[in-house]
């Protein structure tokens, strides 16, 4: 799975960091979302779909293995 | 149905939906029967789509097909707007402004409310907490909860954040619980906001000759002197900040007590495992949904929600406490159920707007719940739960809260 953020709708919520803060962080100068992990370890995936439908802003987007 | 005048259509907000506390969401069965989305008639004159569906409440205020200013012609009032005294009361005030002007304030303070940030914060919310606490214990029972301690730890934490000396803490807190007062005439909040801004204005300007590390110190520093912002614009987000996070996690504070007071269980484990608060916070969140009368949108443009047609210049009101027990989402709604996993509420609002202050609502509540549960385990009501008021307000909050231990 990989996971990619749009800093440009992001909105600073900091919904992602708080669900899977392995995978997503605030830069200092903005608040705006960064990717810590584009490649999602197995563990996270649940928590990474789940911060994707909480983010406010529709700034996630995930991409799931092809089966 | 278009033909039909406001003059039919049910009035909102709903008189009675403020009546109890413990039964705080009487409301589905006074909505009208024809679904989900109805039209509504408001206090102002004309009317708007009342959204009461999780799905739908979600896909407006995250749609740029809606717009949150509030100076748009029709744009759904629940009170008529006060008169613009100059352009000093709207600058800054982003939570009335769209993309991307909006985005261009919020990303200044964002970094301020980021976990990160707010977790440098935790001792002094301890603190705080701790602080009002021993001064109501040391005062003995019984209390009134609401006004030794819902009310004063947010405001001083507030004050803290903002970098307000703590000299003019009195000043401060005094003014804004006018401002904020159920009680205060439409002259005197208007007298109260007149000397908060003033105050601001003069702290502002403090600031940009000494600095300061503190959340305004930082926003002159970095925003105001490279022409960023203005002095009123800093103004405008000082004020934003203190109106709209003081009487949420004040009332938040207040009702959850009453709740846990209710599920005796639930408070007595949180003194022996303060690790409980965060699951516990969210549930109260949601079963509370303090932003009781929704929020206001109008739509900029055609769109269609939940089937619905809703044409470019009508008003809809996501109405959260409605969404946040829409059953389709949260199995047995009603019911307070610390398990339940409800992470996806929102009593945070959603959309570009949702509440920038999140992380510290949450922090402050989490903080405040587990001391009061820890140091006052016999707490209890001093009133017959019959008699314990709610304040006629858009935030669901109490009165009063007599307490005793
Ligand atoms: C439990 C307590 C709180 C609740 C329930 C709450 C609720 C909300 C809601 C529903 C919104 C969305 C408004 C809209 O979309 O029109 C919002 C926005 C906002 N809240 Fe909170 N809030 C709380 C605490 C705080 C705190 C502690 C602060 C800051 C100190 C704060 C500052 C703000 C600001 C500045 C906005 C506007 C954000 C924007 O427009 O981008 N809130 N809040
Ligand atoms: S949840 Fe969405 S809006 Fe919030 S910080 Fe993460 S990416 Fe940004």
């Amino acid at each position: 799975m990989r996971v990619r953020a749009d800093r440009d709708r992001c909105c600073g919520s900091g919904n992602c960091v708080m669900t899977v803060p392995d995978v997503f962080d605030q830069d200092d100068a903005e608040g705006l979302v960064l990717v810590r992990l584009a490649e999602v370890p197995a563990a996270l995936r649940e928590g990474v779909r789940q911060a994707a439908e909480l983010c406010p802003a529709a700034a996630i987007e995930v991409e799931e293995d092809q089966a | 149905m278009p033909g039909t005048t406001a003059t039919d259509l049910p009035s909102f907000p709903f008189p009675e939906l403020n009546d109890n506390p413990f039964d705080p969401l009487a409301y589905q069965e006074r909505l009208p029967e024809q679904g989900p989305i109805t039209r509504v008639a408001l206090p102002t004159g004309g009317w708007a789509w009342l959204l009461t569906q999780l799905a739908d409440v979600r896909e407006v205020l995250r749609s740029p097909a809606f717009s949150a200013d509030i100076m748009k012609p029709g744009f759904p009032l629940l009170r008529p707007l006060p008169a613009q005294r100059d352009a000093r009361d709207r600058a800054g005030v982003f939570i009335r402004m769209d993309p991307p002007e909006h985005g261009r304030y919020r990303r200044m303070l964002t970094p301020e409310f980021m976990i990160k940030s707010v977790r440098r914060l935790e001792p002094l919310i301890q603190r705080t907490v701790e602080g009002f606490l021993d001064d109501m214990i040391a005062a003995g029972p019984p209390a009134d909860l609401v006004a030794s301690f819902a009310l004063p730890v947010p405001s001083l934490v507030i004050c803290h954040l903002l970098g307000v000396p703590y000299d003019d803490h009195d000043f401060f807190q005094s003014r804004s619980r006018v401002l904020l007062s159920n009680t205060t005439s439409v002259a005197d909040a208007q007298a109260a906001a007149d000397e908060l801004q003033d105050y601001l204005s003069r702290l502002v300007t403090a600031k940009e000759r000494d600095g300061g590390d503190d959340l305004l110190g930082r926003l002159v520093a970095h925003r105001l002197r490279d022409g960023q912002l203005t002095h009123d614009e800093a103004i405008g987000m000082a004020l934003l900040l203190l109106v709209a996070g003081h009487e949420t996690t004040a009332n938040m504070i207040g009702l959850s007590t009453l709740v846990l007071l209710r599920h005796r269980e639930q408070f007595e484990a949180l003194g022996v495992d303060p690790g409980r608060a965060p699951a516990l916070v969210e549930e109260l969140l949601r079963y509370l949904t303090i932003v009781r009368s929704g929020l206001p949108r109008i739509a900029v443009e055609d769109a269609v929600v939940g089937g619905q047609q809703i044409r470019a210049g009508e008003g809809v009101i996501a109405l959260l406490p409605a969404a946040n027990r829409d059953e389709a989402v949260f199995v047995d709604a009603d019911r307070f159920d610390v398990d339940r996993g409800g992470q996806h509420h929102v009593a945070f609002g959603f959309g570009v707007h949702q509440c920038i202050g999140q992380p510290l609502a949450r922090t402050e509540l989490r903080i405040a719940l587990a001391a009061l549960a820890q140091r006052l385990p016999t707490l209890r009501l001093a009133v017959p739960p019959d008699e314990v008021a709610v304040r006629p307000s858009f935030i669901h909050g109490l009165q009063k809260l007599p307490v005793t231990w």
